[in-house]
């Protein structure tokens, strides 16, 4: 028997389990809800909404995959956005103000992985603290203010980056809704999954999340790899921002939280290792698409707001558990002798 | 009796074969890698390492005693010892990763500045080290195991995929004799057993032109079959014309595939071995007297 056939079919086609999944739950939504699922205005309001979540689970999606973690995104979305919509507005510093989101960005990320590379705490706890940090610098600066961008779809930044360039009339008038962030958001999930596949950076990100120690041996810098990583993160999480706050005209304090579980989860469901390791773009994708899916369709079926948390961290918990069952043979072998165990010290002779 | 003290040389018939005519073949196959550092036409060397009157203390602690070792070009070398005598120290020394407390390492009969001996120095001197458990990705597909760290990338740093899965795939096939194994480019290292790791792992330190391939302890926790396997990885990297350090608690496996036994305890070398003069019997037999009258020191 050739070994070849051993390779799991989950990847030999990046994603399509999760491609598979997506298919079921579109499906049974436009069966719910065939007034929303089968227009084309909820997959336009999709294309305006899901752009940050989809970045920030492309960071993610690096940042599991060399096995590190950051929490502390959120605040980046916070912060940057602080720094995006008192720029913008107050000094009316246009494109400088985006300039200067992502450069807030970058620093988060870059003092994150210095956090973690060089002092070496665990990323756990170094982006847990910089979330309170910089979510509390945000609130500080702001002085708690919320800053509405009125009259912000004039300015060319608007336009470019979150405008709906096209006009058509009559039956596609939906075209005239797709905006340009989504645009944006294809161009650099392609970027990435080059990167990510194709690139040095990628291939190392991997196996640092593989083992730190055999990525040294192999002449990998893994304080500098770590570095980077963090820093993209920051720096997705600051575009993430912009596109927010833009797409809302509007800066809030906490803005952001809703952001934490929803864009891990979308990496997790992709499936990307929570062991990291192994990470995949497209899967990714599929996560988002699935998590923003059940937010709208669980609405649209006629469930009240408050299903949608638990049936996502449903969809959460049974995807990772699916991974774990395909694709980590030994992490199995551990987690079903767990059991074997408890029933050896106990659960059977204690009935 | 034997004295820490010992000759420089090995028997002479040991040492002065390596000399002889033998032709490194690596360099002209990979002219590619960053890390080829010695050129086809290098000066000819006798002895790949050299340490000479090597002491290393951790503290107090004095793990190297007045050792002096050479490594032939074209010479397996067993490194023999109880656990604590020095045997992986030794080898951290040869490769860069400790600095020894005072005396001098050569390295293709060249004195070494041993302020800026490192291990990255080590791998562009061509020495490299297998560690067990310690050289491959796990989750990674072999092709990526191979090429990662010094990758074969456009000036932008995207991986030439298709090139490096070719090189791969020779290295599986010719330098490590893989065909037909079932394994290919894409199997992930998960996939493998724990000797064909060792192959890997060998092969690639083979394909990058390491003239000195370092072995640590690699059968370890080893099956019968998959030993097998490794010693024959063994051979192929004398056969290559390269030179290989073999840290190994087993006797009868050093036994078979060394050229030289290097027998060390509590930091000092205290023997050395031609495995031919001794049966795997007779060689237990002195290691166990050795240990019941220490050397006089």
């Amino acid at each position: 028997m050739a070994k070849g056939s051993r390779i799991p079919i989950t990847r030999r086609f990046e994603g399509l389990p999760i491609i598979i999944v997506f298919m079921c739950i579109l499906a049974a939504f436009m069966y719910t809800a065939p007034g929303v699922f089968t227009q084309p205005f909820i997959y336009t309001t999709f294309l305006s909404t899901l752009p940050p979540l989809v970045l920030l689970a492309m960071g993610l999606t690096f940042i599991l995959g060399a096995g590190e973690i950051d929490l502390s995104f959120p605040a980046v979305i916070g912060f940057s956005g602080f720094v995006f919509a008192v720029l913008f507005k107050e000094y009316d510093l246009g494109w400088w103000a985006v300039l200067a989101a992502l450069g807030a960005g970058i620093l988060v990320g870059f003092i994150n992985g210095a956090l973690v590379a060089f002092v070496g705490i665990p990323a756990f706890i170094t982006t847990l603290g910089t979330q309170f940090f910089w979510y509390g610098m945000a609130t500080v600066l702001s002085g708690g203010k919320s800053y509405a961008l009125r009259g912000a779809e004039e300015s060319a930044v608007w336009q470019v980056i979150v405008g709906r360039p096209l006009r058509v009339e009559g039956d596609f008038a939906w075209v005239s809704q797709v905006p340009l962030q989504s645009l944006w958001t294809i161009i650099i999930v392609v970027f990435l999954w080059f990167v990510l596949n194709r690139h040095r950076f990628g291939e190392h990100t991997l196996f640092l999340g593989d083992s730190n120690e055999v990525s040294r041996v192999l002449g990998v810098h893994v304080e500098w790899e770590k570095i980077k990583i963090f820093t993209m993160m920051g720096l997705l999480a600051a575009i993430a921002a912009i596109m927010l706050t833009l797409e809302n005209k509007n800066y809030f304090g906490n803005q952001g939280q809703g952001y934490l579980l929803t864009a891990i989860a979308s990496v997790l469901i992709g499936g990307t290792s929570i062991f990291g390791g192994r990470a995949t773009i497209v899967g990714t994708v599929f996560g988002c698409l699935i998590i923003g899916m059940i937010e709208a369709g669980l609405v649209a079926t006629g469930l009240t707001g408050a299903w949608v948390r638990t049936i996502q961290g449903l969809v959460f918990l049974i995807a990772i558990i699916f991974y774990l069952f395909v694709d980590e043979p030994q992490k199995r072998a551990l987690f079903l002798s767990r059991f074997r165990l408890r029933s050896r010290f106990g659960g059977r002779t204690g009935r | 009796m034997l004295s820490a003290n010992f000759r420089l040389r090995c028997g002479g018939n040991l040492c002065y074969f390596a000399g002889e005519g033998i032709v490194l073949i690596g360099n002209m196959k990979n002219a590619r890698s960053a890390n080829v550092a010695a050129p086809v036409d290098a000066a000819p060397f006798e002895n790949i390492v050299r340490l000479e009157n090597v002491q290393k203390f951790f503290g107090a602690i004095q793990a190297l005693r007045d050792v002096n070792l050479s490594i032939g070009r074209n010479e397996i070398v067993g490194l023999i010892g109880d656990n604590g005598a020095g045997k992986s120290t030794l080898i951290k020394v040869m490769t860069g990763v400790f600095k020894p407390t005072s005396g001098d390492v050569y390295i293709r009969d060249q004195k070494l500045d041993l302020d800026n001996f490192s291990v990255s120095m080590a791998h562009d001197l061509s020495i490299e080290t297998v560690y067990q458990d310690k050289s491959l990705g796990e989750k990674q597909p072999l092709w990526r195991n191979f090429f990662v760290g010094r990758q074969i990338t456009n000036r932008f740093g995207f991986i030439d995929i298709k090139r490096e899965k070719e090189i791969a795939n020779q290295i599986l096939m010719d330098a490590i004799g893989f065909r037909g194994a079932g394994i290919g480019v894409d199997s992930t290292v998960s996939e493998l057993s724990g000797g064909e790791r060792q192959g890997i792992a060998i092969g690639r330190a083979m394909h990058f032109n390491a003239d000195l391939i370092v072995l640590d302890e690699p059968t370890a926790a080893l099956a019968v079959k998959e030993v097998r396997k490794v010693l024959d990885f063994v051979k192929r990297i004398k056969n290559s014309g390269r030179a290989c350090v073999y840290i190994e608690h087993n006797l009868a496996h050093v036994h078979e595939v060394a050229d030289r036994l290097v027998i060390l305890e509590r930091g000092a070398v205290v023997a050395e071995i031609t495995p031919q003069d001794m049966t795997v019997a007779e060689l237990t037999d002195y290691l166990i007297s050795l240990q019941h009258e220490p050397g006089e020191r």
